[in-house]
């Protein structure tokens, strides 16, 4: 099911004027952003399909800075952020993409603050609910519908059962998770979909375990 | 949730001896643990902000950002305190009233996504027009939103409520579906009947392409809400008189996402077709990306 509750329907509650290119436009940026974990300094952000054609009538390219600015859908400094975004000195470059994608609204966003850098494509489905397709170049599913635990680490042996005994521990239960590797005993990265939100002690927690690089949280609610 | 069609809906209810939207509230409870003060709580939080939008509308000027559209809804609401209109009185209210949420929407002001933001006018302009005719109470309405919501939440999965997927049948067709089941169930309804409120509902929007000027939510999508409203009353109506969708609702709702896939993508949001590109569209476009560029953004 795409669509999972009656709020995805009935809601969000949003600026205008579109749910798709507005309110999941600026979901989108803001998951980008906190799988960086901070404010930008630049953005590459690509655009395809009708995202592409018709962003500027929308209002999407304000959207997604405004999520790059961890702007919910309904801030009304939403329609003001491209100001913003400058007087923090950040940087963004919009292109539109070519070649193929699997949605007819689809974004691809790159992130660099400093060394630090982020990357996240993604749909948007209608009604302001979003599609992640792929973080940091891992094919990852995700509605950023719940607080999702992104966890990058090696893949080897006993990583995913670390990580879920954690989360256990800490009384919180999966909805949905989404693996992927590099390769055998290479990179990989792990997305779970939790029911509530961890806190700050749980993500140093999957930190320091074995095999594990990186633990951030994106959460859109 | 427990049910994937409309079908679904109305033997659960039938079996629990609930209402659609009781139905909705528990399996919504179940779903996502949250409790029912709370869900319900967030649904009136919506519909707070849906009367506010329509009372936006219709007493302030709204222009949308990029000057096109704004005051049709002044326009229809001063015409019905004026005298006699051809559709009646009550039809002429949700009309003016679903027209002021979407101007508001246009202008970058505060919206409910019913299911989208290109169709948010249907349901509060339905809603709030019939809540002030028959009296009811905003507790009724939230319930009313519940029902309009398990509608909606069949039509999203089954098919699509995102005009870049399945054109403007997708989002005013299935806002209009869903006022009308809700509107059936408010006037005391069974849930077979509201059911087939939607299906006669979506037969009348099946094909409905998606060509906003521009790219821009504002023409024609500010006036299908106008006129939406109006068709949800009409097919509420129908079903309340007894009148059944020939062809099962759930089956409208599967052709619904087989005539959206087979819609070019110029018809799918992309402003390549439709009335988009009609000379008068695309002088509009043009104008506005000269006067954008002027702008330098």
């Amino acid at each position: 099911m795409r669509f999972k509750n009656v709020f995805n329907i009935i809601g969000p509650s949003m600026v205008g004027p579109s749910s798709s290119h507005t309110a999941g436009a600026a979901r989108l940026g803001r998951a980008a952003r906190q799988l960086l974990g901070v404010c930008p300094e630049h953005a590459d952000i690509i655009l395809y399909g009708s995202f592409a054609e018709t962003y500027w009538g929308h209002g999407t390219d304000l959207a997604l800075v405004g999520g790059l600015l961890d702007y919910s859908p309904d801030d009304p400094r939403l329609p003001d952020a491209a100001e913003e975004a400058d007087q923090l000195g950040m940087t963004i470059q919009f292109d539109k993409g070519s070649g193929n994608y699997p949605h007819p609204n689809f974004v691809r966003i790159r992130l660099r603050q400093g060394e630090q850098t982020a990357e996240l494509a993604g749909a948007s489905i209608g009604g302001g609910n979003i599609e992640i397709h792929e973080m940091n170049g891992f094919d990852l599913k995700g509605s950023g519908q719940y607080p999702t635990l992104a966890v990058e680490h090696q893949d080897s042996k006993g990583v995913l059962a670390d990580i879920t005994r954690t989360l256990s521990e800490s009384e919180l239960n999966i909805g949905f998770m989404d693996v992927d590797r590099k390769s055998r005993s290479g990179e990989a990265m792990t997305i779970i979909e939790l029911d509530s939100a961890p806190v700050q002690q749980v993500l140093d927690r999957i930190e320091q375990l074995p095999y594990v690089t990186r633990a951030v949280v994106i959460n859109l609610d | 949730m427990q049910f994937r069609s409309l079908k679904d809906i109305i033997r659960l209810c039938e079996e629990r001896s609930l209402t659609i939207a009781e139905l909705m509230v528990e399996e919504q409870v179940k779903e996502t643990g949250v409790s029912r003060e709370e869900v319900i709580r967030q649904m009136t939080d919506y519909y707070h902000i849906m009367k506010e939008a329509v009372h936006k509308g219709i007493t302030e000027d709204t222009v949308s950002r990029s000057g096109l559209t704004g005051g049709d809804a002044r326009r229809v609401y001063n015409y019905l305190n004026n005298g006699e209109t051809a559709s009646g009185s009550d039809a002429t209210r949700a009309m003016s009233y679903a027209l002021a949420v979407s101007e508001v929407n246009a202008s970058m002001g505060r919206i409910i996504a019913t299911p989208t933001a290109g169709s948010c006018g249907i349901i509060p302009g339905v809603f709030v027009s019939t809540q002030e005719r028959f009296g009811w109470s905003d507790e009724l309405m939230v319930m009313g939103l519940f029902a309009a919501g398990a509608i909606g939440y069949v039509i999203a999965n089954n098919s699509s409520i995102s005009g870049a997927e399945g054109g403007c049948q997708a989002e005013v067709g299935s806002a209009i579906g869903m006022a009308a089941g809700a509107v059936v169930e408010l006037r005391k309804g069974t849930p077979e009947q509201a059911m087939h409120a939607v299906g006669l509902a979506l037969k009348n929007t099946l094909g409905l392409i998606c060509d906003p000027v521009a790219g821009l939510v504002e023409i024609p999508c500010i006036v299908r809400n106008g006129l939406g409203a109006v068709n949800a009353l009409a097919a509420a109506d129908m079903a309340l008189a007894g009148v059944r969708s020939a062809i099962p609702s759930d089956e409208v709702v599967d052709v619904m996402l087989q005539v959206g896939r087979s819609m070019p993508s110029e018809h799918r949001e992309t402003a390549r077709g439709g009335l988009a590109q009609t000379p008068t569209g695309r002088k509009i476009t043009e104008e506005l990306r000269r006067r954008r560029q002027n702008n330098g953004n």
